[in-house]
């Protein structure tokens, strides 16, 4: 997919809730580049002292209709939290598509309380591309099930959306929203429909992906994770964030973000 | 008015001043979207050993103030790999492919450099006796004048074509390292390489990066590499590529000022990926502003 650096106007940001926001971007002049599911989006904050490098953000969603792009910052240090900040009608220089998104099935052709479906299990600011991932699913005729997790029910961001996509499972490690407990304890897991379960994507805090990951591999299912170590130009040209292997370090911002969990030394 | 960008690295002819540094463009390829890479005036590519390296281990980067430190450590797949692979691809370009080139003793030098020789479009190597973030070799032979001498002695032997020693900013008297190699046969030097330094992370009490220490990039090492080509232009007569926070057309002028005969561009291709379009554009603007014919007329120009 070409690459591009776009000066894009922000429409506005969203607080999803304290520390997240949701920014909305679009292109004045032309249609939003072809971008996929679990691709991510360097923008550029303002190259000042503390914020010299841009931050690598994974595509939430891409609205093709209104021309938007949506991207979901956590405000984690001074440059996210300097993205939040941002007053509508900024300039956001991005550079975009990066990386390899998520593998996406062929069509669906069965239909029915028996389809093949994809469980697409996030934590955190980790369920931001499973929105767009989801979407492309839906797209192709599949059923998106979402299995979201946090810590409290006020972690869970953008719920109507996914619902509006396929049925959503919840944890919360309080018991506040969905079962309680972590994601990878919810009774989904031990349901007889998981063997129509086609396919598992992941993304969120590496200890929840590890653990999805693992039971993926208990329960015989492939399973995709979205990595984020921390990058500098997300173009594979300065190897900074690499990930070990079965081919040895690779680069998260090329190769990745998203793997095959089968190729990661998570063991 | 129509100003000349050509320069040249001793016998080595540049369309233009702007190359791009050393492991912070890829092989080029990865920038093809951005830029056009047949307008540079050079690419001088990912750091190249004679067996295939595996670097140090994540993490390797940390942001600092109007800057980076990284200490990737030489992650390469070697020199047959890039002859047999990655060379095939460049063949094709209309611009100086320059192979960085490194090891750990004078002869894994010179073999590397061996068979970089027999590759007809790269006509030349930067030989990096300066990376800090590998123990054995790299900077241990740049930070002395005999380490420094043995490699390039070596190197020279076998290699050829125009060669460029890349050198380390970690050091007393860059000048004598300079004399040094010029006393070798070197056609060039480039300089900075990366300044030591490390990042600590206060919330965990423990350095950011794996192994500690890393190389330290970005318009905050500018003033220092800016003071170090100006010192090595007064010591040696071989030309001077200058590097270390490039941001811009006037960075870049300044390093010419200062006596560099050629720019790399680093740290800034990771903000802007058109950077180096932008400081050629910005070059040009500038002589024509100014009424100089020739890019050439300014190197060094500031010692008066």
């Amino acid at each position: 997919m070409k690459k591009y650096v776009l000066d894009l106007k922000l429409l506005g940001v969203e607080q999803l809730r304290e520390g997240y926001g949701l920014l909305r971007l679009t292109d004045a002049k032309a249609p939003l580049p072809e971008m996929s599911a679990g691709q991510f989006v360097e923008v550029r904050v303002d190259a000042s002292a503390q914020t010299f490098l841009r931050r690598p953000i994974s595509i939430n969603r891409v609205d093709r209709e209104h021309n938007e792009l949506w991207l979901l910052v956590h405000a984690v240090g001074p440059g996210t939290r300097r993205l939040c900040e941002l007053a509508p009608g900024s300039v956001v220089n991005v550079v975009l598509p990066l990386g390899q998104g998520f593998t996406l099935p062929k069509a669906a052709e069965a239909r029915g309380a028996d389809a093949p479906f994809s469980l697409l299990v996030g934590g955190g600011v980790g369920t931001a591309p499973l929105l767009c991932l989801g979407e492309e699913l839906v797209a192709l005729g599949h059923k998106p099930l979402f299995l979201l997790g946090g810590r409290s029910s006020s972690d869970l961001m953008q719920l109507d959306l996914f619902r509006e996509l396929g049925e959503v499972l919840l944890t919360t490690e309080d018991g506040t929203a969905g079962e309680r407990g972590f994601v990878t304890q919810h009774s989904v897991w031990a349901s007889p429909s998981m063997r129509n379960c086609r396919f598992v994507y992941t993304c969120g805090p590496k200890p929840m992906m590890m653990a999805v990951a693992r039971l993926c591999r208990e329960q015989g299912m492939e399973c995709e994770a979205s990595l984020e170590n921390m990058m500098a130009c997300g173009l594979g040209a300065c190897l900074c964030c690499v990930e070990d292997t079965v081919d040895g370090h690779v680069c998260v911002c090329k190769e990745g973000p998203v793997f095959d969990t089968r190729r990661l030394k998570w063991n | 008015m129509n100003s000349e960008l050509t320069t040249a690295i001793a016998s080595l002819q540049l369309q233009n001043p702007v190359m791009t540094a050393s492991g912070t463009f890829g092989y080029g390829l990865e920038f093809a979207d951005f830029v056009d890479l047949n307008s540079l005036g050079g690419i001088i590519v990912k750091g190249t050993t004679l067996e295939a390296r595996e670097g140090n281990p994540y993490p390797r980067m940390a942001e600092t103030a109007q800057g980076m430190l990284n200490c990737v450590g030489l992650q390469n797949r070697g020199v047959d790999y890039f002859c047999r692979e990655i060379y095939p691809k460049l063949q094709g370009l209309q611009t100086n492919v320059i192979v960085n080139v490194s090891g750990n003793s004078p002869e894994t030098y010179a073999e590397c450099a061996r068979r970089i020789a027999q590759l007809e479009r790269i006509p030349a190597i930067e030989l990096n006796i300066s990376c800090p973030n590998v123990r054995q070799g790299g900077m241990a032979f740049g930070v002395s004048a005999d380490g420094a001498a043995s490699v390039v002695r070596a190197v020279r032997a076998a290699y050829p074509k125009t060669l460029i020693v890349k050198l380390s900013p970690n050091v007393t008297s860059i000048a004598d390292i300079a004399r040094a190699v010029e006393a070798e046969g070197a056609d060039a030097v480039s300089l900075i390489n990366t300044l030591m330094g490390m990042a600590i992370d206060a919330e965990r009490r423990r350095p950011v990066l794996s192994i500690g220490t890393g190389g330290l990039s970005g318009p905050a090492v500018k003033p220092v590499a800016l003071r170090m080509v100006w010192q090595v232009y007064e010591a040696v007569k071989i030309p001077i590529v200058g590097l270390g926070g490039i941001m811009n057309a006037t960075d870049a002028i300044e390093f010419i000022l200062a006596g560099a005969a050629a720019v790399e561009i680093g740290t800034a291709n990771f903000i802007d990926p058109q950077v180096t379009a932008k400081v050629i554009d910005g070059i040009r603007d500038y002589l024509q502003r100014h009424g100089i014919g020739s890019v050439r007329e300014l190197i060094g120009a500031a010692h008066g």
